[in-house]
């Protein structure tokens, strides 16, 4: 009886995932617990074990397919085992391939040669497959005069004379490099491109990147997000002095602890102390009414490596110290940064707090992340002079943007949130 | 124009050095009164007197050391060593000493100082008199290492080590000093830069790398193999330190195969410098392995006739090589 693989609930209320790679293919063997797939959710992609020893007798969903979780994604079995009735996926309209008799393959002439290319081209030389590259010679059409039949240099040249004024394609339209001398359904795989270019788009040459599943995730989000909530930003800044002073009293003993003691948790405490202040701003709109959070589940978003942007939550910020938070930044930071977040460690947020300010942004105007009804941004912490008692002053001071869901929140209550952040900020620490 | 001898253009150019700058001098065994075992140094006795062309004992550490210490003190010294063979005992001397002087004195301290040794093989010498031992003296920052392969070229460079501000190791290709022949005009001064290689044939089918004897045996090569339609291109290195690797690459560039000749045994030899060379920045050009064409991996060049021809790399040999690489 052969054994199903099913789509995993990859954490509490991830209802689908997407079949980003299959590790094996049909008829080959695997160990129980080995890597089977790759299965991407709205944020984290993770390794699905096979869940017995065997031949992989069928595979269900191809890659790039998105199903519910519990939904058949292959079967594992010995070879000869039927797959239970009804499991199987309905019929493909694809026709069926008739096997050929051995007659019917001799006496075909070798005109057209099969779409996987089976002739052994030998050994290629470096300069030869460079050529074939830069000039988009097809080396299955170029007669080898080497040894063993090998295609020269010399060959390829003259080819290349002998066919001159051909369409060349265009240099953007072959793969890159390392995919030389591949059919391109192997290269990019076989799913058509789900949205049409733009004909204004098309016209223009360029490149299309292709969607990485988190990017298409923010994407829907962000749009999604402003069409839900009137976004209104408010500013302020904030006297950093008594931060610093903090932070650099503390910081040794905290490394000493193991604890990397970030700007991003004071900001946290703060965002904390306003929340307290003000639970307006730590709620979520619905139709039945506004829904005030009892937690405070802070959401922090971190820049990925490779792009895009992933927000982990620390969870109950209300019950944590300083240094609470600021271990859970960098364990929560360490994990994103490496890919290794569980799908549950990025849901549940109340409220989100970003940092635009690394590359030297001083004020944004972030979206929110629904369904919270607020995000903070941090800009950059600069040396101003500021006007203190009738008094220049020299100051670290930093902005701080609060777009807040206008539908819950108004003026006045917004900047009683964000001025409850920058009192406590400028009186750290909290008495 | 007067064709002459390569050993012919080495004492032309020592001639016109010595009469060119009252520094210069020659110091080795039997330059003086004897005019050298190889003639070289024939007539300059007579010419520069005693102080200038001084026969030293056979001590090649002395030759050096004296070589080195004339240098620091501002002289232009044309070292001899009689035989490649015998420079070892000299070897601390220029490794250590004169190689590192300029390094270890921040520019202060200059050796300009000429080393000269015929090398090679194939003249019956036996195992002491046949060494090739320019793949030691490659290796050394703050030394030159040039070999010519024809009259004009050795006056040129001779000349041009003499005034070069570095010690120079300057080979000779013994077997070549009288057979080797060629055009050299007599009433202009010749200076050929220490450096550059020069592609001295052209062709589009396969590039040859060789400097010295090997050079004038790749250049017969490629004609024996011009009948059987082969273009070979042919390069002499003439300056193995530093080495001009753009040269080299554009040749790679055009013909995509190298086959490297030296008559110095293979392994470690200087043919492993070329070759590393156009593997790393020539890999995208090539349409073969590269190739290499050296002396066997024994001791020395065996005096017994039959094995010396055994040992030495000569045009058949390189022919054959060729056509190996051209099928490839």
């Amino acid at each position: 009886m052969p054994t199903k693989v099913i789509m995993p609930k990859l954490g509490e209320s991830v209802v689908e995932g997407t079949v980003t790679a299959w590790m094996k293919k049909e008829n080959e063997v695997i160990e129980e617990f080995e890597s089977l797939l790759e299965v991407t959710t709205d944020k984290v992609t993770t390794e699905v074990p096979s869940p017995a020893a065997g031949t992989i007798l069928k595979i269900v969903a191809p890659e790039g397919e998105t199903v519910e979780a519990g939904t058949v994604l292959a079967w594992i079995g010995e070879p000869g085992d039927e797959i239970p009735e009804g499991e199987q996926p309905p019929a493909q309209d694809h026709e069926p391939h008739e096997t050929p008799d051995a007659e019917s393959i001799t006496d075909e002439p070798v005109m057209v040669r099969p779409a996987g290319r089976d002739r052994d081209l030998g050994y290629i030389s470096p300069v030869v497959a460079r050529l074939a590259r830069d000039k988009n010679v097809d080396l299955d059409k170029v007669r080898g005069t080497g040894m063993d039949s090998r295609i020269t240099k010399k060959d390829v040249l003259a080819y290349l004379k002998d066919h001159k004024g051909e369409a060349e394609i265009p240099i953007w339209e072959t793969p890159a490099d390392g995919d030389l001398f591949r059919p391109t359904e192997l290269v990019f795989g076989k799913q058509k491109p789900e949205t049409q270019p733009s004909p204004a788009s098309s016209a223009i040459p360029g490149e299309t990147l292709p969607l990485s599943p988190m990017r298409k995730r923010i994407a829907e989000h962000m749009v999604l997000s402003k069409h839900t909530s009137p976004h209104v930003t408010t500013v302020m800044e904030a006297d950093l002095s008594r931060v610093m002073a903090h932070r650099a009293a503390g910081k040794a003993e905290a490394e000493a602890r193991g604890i990397h003691l970030t700007y991003t948790a004071y900001f946290l405490a703060a965002v904390t102390a306003g929340l307290k202040a003000v639970p307006l701003a730590n709620s979520s709109w619905t139709d039945t009414g506004i829904r005030l959070h009892r937690q405070i589940n802070l959401g922090m978003a971190v820049a990925m490596p490779d792009g895009g942007l992933i927000v982990p939550v620390i969870r109950g910020a209300e019950e944590l110290s300083l240094i609470g938070l600021a271990r859970q930044v960098n364990e929560l930071a360490e994990r994103a940064r490496t890919g290794k977040l569980s799908p549950d460690e990025v849901q549940g947020g109340t409220f989100t707090l970003t940092n635009h300010g690394t590359k030297g942004s001083l004020f944004a105007t972030p979206v929110i992340n629904q369904p919270q009804s607020g995000i903070l941004g941090t800009g950059m912490i600069q040396k101003r002079v500021v006007v203190i008692d009738d008094a220049i002053a020299i100051r670290p001071m930093v902005y701080l943007s609060y777009t807040f869901d206008h539908r819950i929140l108004d003026g006045a209550s917004a900047d009683s949130f964000l001025a409850a952040v920058v009192d406590a900020l400028q009186n750290w620490p909290p008495a | 124009m007067a064709e002459i001898t390569l050993v012919e253009a080495i004492r032309q150019a020592m001639d016109e050095e010595l009469a060119h700058d009252p520094n210069a001098f020659i110091i080795g065994e039997d330059v003086g009164v004897r005019g050298g075992v190889f003639r070289s140094t024939v007539g300059l006795f007579d010419k520069y007197g005693e102080d200038r062309v001084i026969d030293s004992p056979l001590a090649e550490l002395t030759i050096v050391g004296v070589g080195i210490g004339a240098a620091l003190y501002g002289k232009r010294p044309i070292c001899e060593i009689q035989f490649a063979d015998f420079i070892f005992p000299a070897f601390n001397q220029i490794v250590s000493e004169a190689a590192k002087m300029t390094y270890r004195s921040n520019g202060e301290w200059t050796v300009p100082m000429v080393v000269r040794a015929p090398y090679g093989g194939g003249i019956g010498g036996g195992l002491y008199h046949s060494q090739s031992v320019e793949a030691f003296f490659a290796h050394v920052p703050g030394l030159k290492v040039v070999i010519p392969s024809n009259p004009y070229d050795a006056k040129g460079l001779l000349k041009a080590a003499v005034r070069d501000p570095n010690p120079v190791i300057f080979l000779e290709p013994k077997k070549g000093y009288r057979l080797i022949k060629g055009e050299v005009p007599e009433d202009e001064e010749i200076i050929v830069p220490i450096g550059p290689a020069k592609v001295s044939r052209e062709g589009t089918d396969l590039s040859v790398f060789a400097y010295g004897m090997m050079h004038h045996y790749a250049l017969e090569a490629a004609e024996m193999v011009a009948k059987e339609g082969l273009d070979v291109e042919v390069v002499d290195l003439r300056t193995l330190y530093p080495v001009d690797r753009e040269t080299i690459l554009q040749s790679i560039r055009k013909t995509s195969k190298a086959l490297i000749v030296h008559e110095d045994n293979l392994t470690g030899g200087y043919g492993a410098e070329i070759a590393a060379t156009i593997a790393e920045w020539g890999f995208m050009d090539l349409d073969a392995p590269v190739r290499r064409l050296a002396g066997p991996d024994v001791p020395g060049v065996p005096f017994s006739h039959p094995m010396q021809d055994w040992f030495m790399v000569n045009p058949d040999k390189i022919a054959e090589a060729i056509r190996e690489l051209a099928a490839f």
